[in-house]
């Protein structure tokens, strides 16, 4: 398996296939697997359909380009990284973020400083649509902006 | 060059993509330009003080990059993935 896989697809995704990608692997001691999911509300509204917008492209290169930054910076057996486009469900799954690495602070802080950098990074934009039948691209949250920048600080 | 409209802007301004011819030592700022002179929408979104993003070859760029006339050029709002 390459240190770093990124793949942005229309598909759903296995997180046990996912998984048995590092079956047998004994320098992997830790793996982090973060999904992340469309959620039914957003700013108080209710939401009944997701659909992910991308640029094709640049996404993936942004992409492979965080997971690098992030084998740079921890020791990192490899960085997974698979990213859905189109109509989406409630509790459909989104993103999936694997880190393995030998221990397991280091798979931890990766996997949330990747989610970090890719909600601010990578270009995507999510249209909800609500259950009365309109629909509203979503707006960036500077939350997200200050989650990211905390990861610049040099590590310790 | 080509430019490329992503997410609330591509529904704004009606398009998804255009050809425009680049001048000579053409930049970010210069395109800004001539597109806010299109009035309307564009001069709406594109103003300054406005939150969008402008990529040049697939990065995201300050207004004083410089545009090659086999650039391609994106402009997209704040992302909002994951």
């Amino acid at each position: 398996m390459d240190k770093v896989s990124v793949s942005v697809q229309a598909a759903d995704f296995d997180l046990a296939e996912e998984y048995g990608r590092l079956a047998g692997d004994a320098a992997v001691g830790a793996i982090v697997q973060f999904v992340g999911r469309v959620r039914d509300h957003c700013d108080g509204n209710a939401i009944d359909k997701l659909t992910l917008e991308h640029y094709p492209g640049m996404t993936e290169k942004v992409l492979t380009e965080i997971g690098e930054r992030a084998l740079a910076r921890w020791d990192l057996h490899s960085v997974r990284i698979v990213h859905r486009i189109g109509p989406l469900d409630l509790a459909d799954q989104i993103v999936l973020v694997q880190v393995a690495s030998a221990h397991r602070e280091a798979a931890f802080e990766a996997a949330q400083a990747i989610m970090d950098f890719l909600k601010t990074e990578a270009p995507f934009w999510k249209q909800e649509a609500t259950a009365g039948g309109g629909t509203r691209w979503v707006d960036a949250r500077d939350k997200d902006d200050r989650a990211a920048q905390r990861w610049q600080k040099d590590p310790t | 060059m080509q430019i490329l409209y992503f997410g609330r802007l591509r529904e704004v301004f009606g398009r998804s993509e255009e050809f425009l011819p680049a001048p000579p030592a053409a930049s970010v700022a210069g395109l800004l330009t001539v597109l806010r002179e299109r009035g309307g929408v564009w001069a709406d979104e594109l103003a300054e003080g406005r939150a969008y993003r402008v990529a040049v070859d697939q990065e995201v760029v300050a207004e004083g990059a410089p545009i090659k006339a086999d650039s391609e050029v994106a402009i997209f709002p704040p992302v909002t993935g994951g």
